[in-house]
């Protein structure tokens, strides 16, 4: 009886304990990833589009610094081939010395990095009205929600309501938190042409297929720690019910 | 090391060579294998193998990590993603880690709590109780230290926020002597990681005396009354280390699945952003587990005799340093709350106070819960996370320093049953034979 | 005992032996994550290969360049050094191995230079062996091919996998 009275004191004061936070932020709405879920894997083809997004309109701006070219054949990423790889990484120059010690720069090869845009941060503010555009290796884990949060911004643009100032050279996003973004709206239907012909070429599309994209470049792991998570967790039920039956065996005569 | 007399005999020559000279063989046997445990210890009694293997987890992969980790301020937020991207199984070893931190202290709430319920710090198990609490600490410290590793935006401002705090008792020579310079840098990441890289070994250190003084005394018991025989107990080997066995296996399928499909449950978002000094997150939260410590501290938002930054520091360390007075501060002869009607609730209460308190800290400060009205600048006035950790905080304060001590005094106890044994035996028969004591004890299982 | 209890008993210890079978296979597969760590990361791995442009090297000049973390050498020969490393016969050799299965071609000599003895790196030296190679840390002397000659060394220096990739530029690794 007590036991029932304390769970309904519980349950009474989780329920009282909804925030009224007065948020500046609208909720992303959340989307349907592939990858979500103990059996989740990426979509590879969804990963090359994202890819083809991130190449052709967010990398102008936007680093990757923590992802290797090498990783874009890596097992549980987009899978480029090797050929594939090596050509996307030979489009991107990366610093290096020449034979007299000067800096210059060289076609990528599959062990660099992504470069970086800009030189220094410095350069990175400088060049863009003093915001400077973030990384985005883990942007998919640096939000809540990562990646709903991702294509949310992409199709948050819009003019913004009345009564609301948007600073000089800003933009009004709904889904920014205080709705002010400094990047000013990065795609528009028809941008990106896809080589599959029944991909949807619109903004909703992009920015779907590019926050999968990140969410792999975040996580690069993920499809091989939901594969053996699954092989884990059998493995522990079973040892579990015959630890379980060991121990009643060991206990039968035992009052206790 | 365990009470009672030697059980062990060599069996030949050698081993009674061996131990005439060291008793290893004997002290093994003695308190691993044929040590006297009360019969009727219950799951909640399982969670101190848990710890023992928690601690074990987080040190073999926190010596791994080291093998890859740079702690340096430039450096460190890259090599925790080197290893959770190059290094082979670096992710898995990492996920471990962290969330084995949480897990960690999951544990070490069930066992205090336990040992709560149980009055299990009441004479002779003083000095067992306190050397508990030094472990918490030291535990606190080392997730504390372990939080600031990565230097992320959590790690940085989490840092900052800390080391100020025992500035605001301590002063400002105390925190540049901590940081090592004028703000939280490079020289502070280097000495956290030496730090967090030592303290394990002495809690480590310190568990071996927190068993030898159980081993001294013995185990208490949900009956809390002391073994009266060899009918009361069991030896410890096979009876609960296959008990033991078992739990470790479920607990490990429970930290399996976050660690495999929710690795991030416990973290915060900003963990995966870069260090940077020049801007401060816009939320700033403690890790779950310190988080009823933190609340405690964010309740005092008012000065009296002292400045509420000190007060708030005062109440934040007492918090802590009241654990070690409550063998004093707990009247009641009797021990286990299973005979004490009032002390049951106010031990429940108690709990979700903590739960509460928790969940406070974890919020920005100053949101409002139940609005009243609007203030002056427009903002919502009303009921705020403040105020209910204020109360949370009396709560807290009130349990140890008026309930313990004046509830032994005016509380009636339920009879208590003659020993373990006749205990037991009225579980078995569902309470209708047994003794009017042991009948009358409100839940048979806890 | 009877035959009751005799059965009882053999299906406890068999319960007893598959739990513990079980949980030392799992604790086994768990350590293999543990031992894998140390393991060369895909990032080293990565940085498995070095090109070498050879143009800027003159006949009878070395260079070292790092190939997995190892100073690895490549040499333009001259004649008169291929000449002589390809007139010693194999009786003369401690590790018998012909100058033609050391190279791709005869111009070019291309080994690691660590002493096969206990890893220091030997120094050009025409006192040990004209045109050769010999060790300061316990006086291993070798020829022009990388061949060991004499000393404590058991083997000669080690040819990484390397390729000509054109006529100038070969890849090691």
């Amino acid at each position: 009886m007590r036991k029932i009275a304390l769970a309904a004191a519980i349950a009474l004061a989780a329920s009282a304990t909804a925030p009224a936070i007065a948020a500046t932020a609208v909720e992303p709405p959340a989307q349907e990833w592939s990858f979500d879920g103990v059996f989740g894997t990426f979509d590879r083809n969804q990963l090359k589009r994202g890819f083809q997004v991130f190449r052709e309109v967010c990398s102008a701006c936007h680093s990757l610094k923590l992802v290797a070219f090498r990783n874009l054949k890596d097992p549980g990423g987009p899978e480029f081939t090797e050929a594939e790889a090596k050509a996307i990484a030979a489009g991107f120059q990366v610093p290096s010395l020449d034979d007299t010690g000067q800096p210059t720069t060289r076609d990528g090869i599959l062990a660099d990095h992504f470069p970086l845009v800009y030189p220094n941060d410095i350069a990175a503010h400088a060049a863009n009205n003093g915001a400077a555009p973030p990384d985005l290796s883990l942007m998919a884990k640096a939000r809540e929600n990562g990646p709903d949060y991702i294509h949310a911004i992409m199709v948050g643009f819009h003019e913004a309501p009345e009564g609301f100032t948007v600073p000089e050279g800003a933009h009004y996003n709904e889904y920014m938190p205080g709705h002010v973004i400094a990047m000013a709206p990065p795609l528009k239907d028809g941008q990106v042409e896809y080589a599959e012909a029944n991909v949807p070429r619109t903004v909703d599309q992009y920015g779907k297929d590019v926050a999968a994209f990140l969410m792999w470049a975040a996580e690069p792991k993920l499809e091989a720690r939901h594969r053996l998570g699954m092989g884990v967790i059998i493995f522990l039920s079973l040892l579990s019910v015959l630890l379980f039956l060991s121990y009643r065996r060991v206990w039968r005569n035992i009052d206790h | 090391m365990a009470s009672g007399p030697s059980t062990y005999t060599p069996s030949n020559g050698f081993m009674r060579w061996l131990d005439a000279r060291l008793p290893i063989v004997r002290f093994a046997n003695d308190n691993l294998l044929s040590f006297p445990t009360p019969k009727n210890l219950n799951y909640a009694y399982t969670f101190g193998a848990i710890l023992f293997y928690c601690l074990v987890i987080q040190i073999v992969t926190g010596i791994v990590l080291a093998m890859h980790f740079i702690p340096n301020s430039a450096l460190a937020f890259g090599s925790v993603e080197y290893i959770m991207r190059d290094v082979n199984y670096g992710w898995l070893i990492r996920y471990i880690h962290m969330n084995g931190a949480s897990f960690f202290f999951i544990a070490v709430y069930v066992h205090i709590f336990r040992g709560i319920y149980y009055g299990s710090y009441k004479a002779p198990r003083e000095i067992l109780w306190i050397l508990g609490v030094i472990i918490f600490l030291l535990m606190c410290a080392t997730g504390f230290l372990g939080y600031t590793l990565p230097w992320s935006q959590m790690s940085l401002w989490g840092a900052n926020v800390i080391t100020n705090l025992l500035g605001a008792l301590l002063g400002q020579d105390f925190t540049q002597w901590l940081w090592g310079g004028y703000s939280v840098d490079n020289p502070t990441l280097q000495r956290f990681f030496s730090l967090h890289y030592l303290l394990p070994f002495v809690i480590l250190g310190v568990s071996v005396l927190h068993v030898w003084a159980l081993h001294h005394v013995g185990n208490n018991n949900p009956t809390g009354i002391e073994p009266k025989g060899p009918q009361d107990t069991v030896p410890l080997m096979p009876y609960y280390t296959t008990k033991y066995y078992f739990v470790i296996a479920l607990f490990t399928i429970a930290f399996a699945a976050v660690v495999f499909y929710a690795p991030n449950l416990f973290g915060h978002v900003d963990h995966y952003v870069e260090g940077n000094p020049l801007k401060t997150p816009a939320h700033i939260a403690p890790e779950w587990y310190l988080a009823a410590f933190y609340a405690m501290l964010r309740a005092i938002d008012f000065n009296f005799i002292l400045d509420s930054k000190v007060l708030g520091v005062l109440v934040m360390v007492g918090a802590i340093g009241i654990l070690f007075l409550v063998p004093w501060l707990d009247t009641s002869k009797v021990r286990s709350a299973r005979y004490r009607p009032v002390f049951w609730w106010c031990f429940w209460i108690f709990v979700a106070d903590y739960a509460v308190l928790s969940w406070a800290g974890l919020q920005p400060a100053g949101v409002v819960l139940f609005q009243t009205g609007v203030g002056e600048d427009g903002n919502p006035v009303g009921f705020s996370i403040t105020h209910l950790s204020q109360i949370g905080t009396i709560y807290y304060f009130g349990f140890f320093l008026l309930i313990m001590p004046l509830l032994g005094l005016f509380e009636t106890p339920r009879p208590l049953p003659d020993s373990i044994a006749t205990a037991v035996l009225a579980k078995k028969k569902g309470g209708a034979a047994a003794p009017a004591g042991a009948a009358s004890a409100p839940e048979t299982r806890v | 005992m009877s035959a009751a209890t005799h059965d009882e008993a053999t299906r406890r210890d068999f319960l007893y032996v598959f739990s513990g079978a079980a949980a030392g296979v799992g604790v086994a597969v768990t350590a293999w994550p543990f031992i894998d760590q140390m393991n060369p990361s895909a990032a080293t791995q990565a940085l498995a290969t070095t090109e070498v442009p050879l143009a800027p090297i003159a006949e009878g000049q070395q260079i070292t360049v790092m190939w997995q973390g190892k100073p690895t050498w490549v040499r333009r020969r001259t004649a008169a050094e291929i000449e002589q490393v390809r007139a010693m016969s194999n009786s003369e050799l401690k590790d018998p191995q012909p100058d033609q299965e050391r190279v791709k071609k005869p111009e070019w000599l291309v080994v690691i230079g660590i002493c096969t003895h206990l890893g220091c790196i030997p120094n050009r030296d025409n006192a040990g062996q004209p045109g050769g190679y010999l060790c300061a840390c316990h006086g291993s002397v070798y020829d022009a091919s990388g061949r060991i000659l004499r000393g404590p060394a058991p083997l000669n220096l080690a040819v990484p996998p390397y390729e000509f990739v054109s006529d100038t530029l070969i890849r090691i690794g």
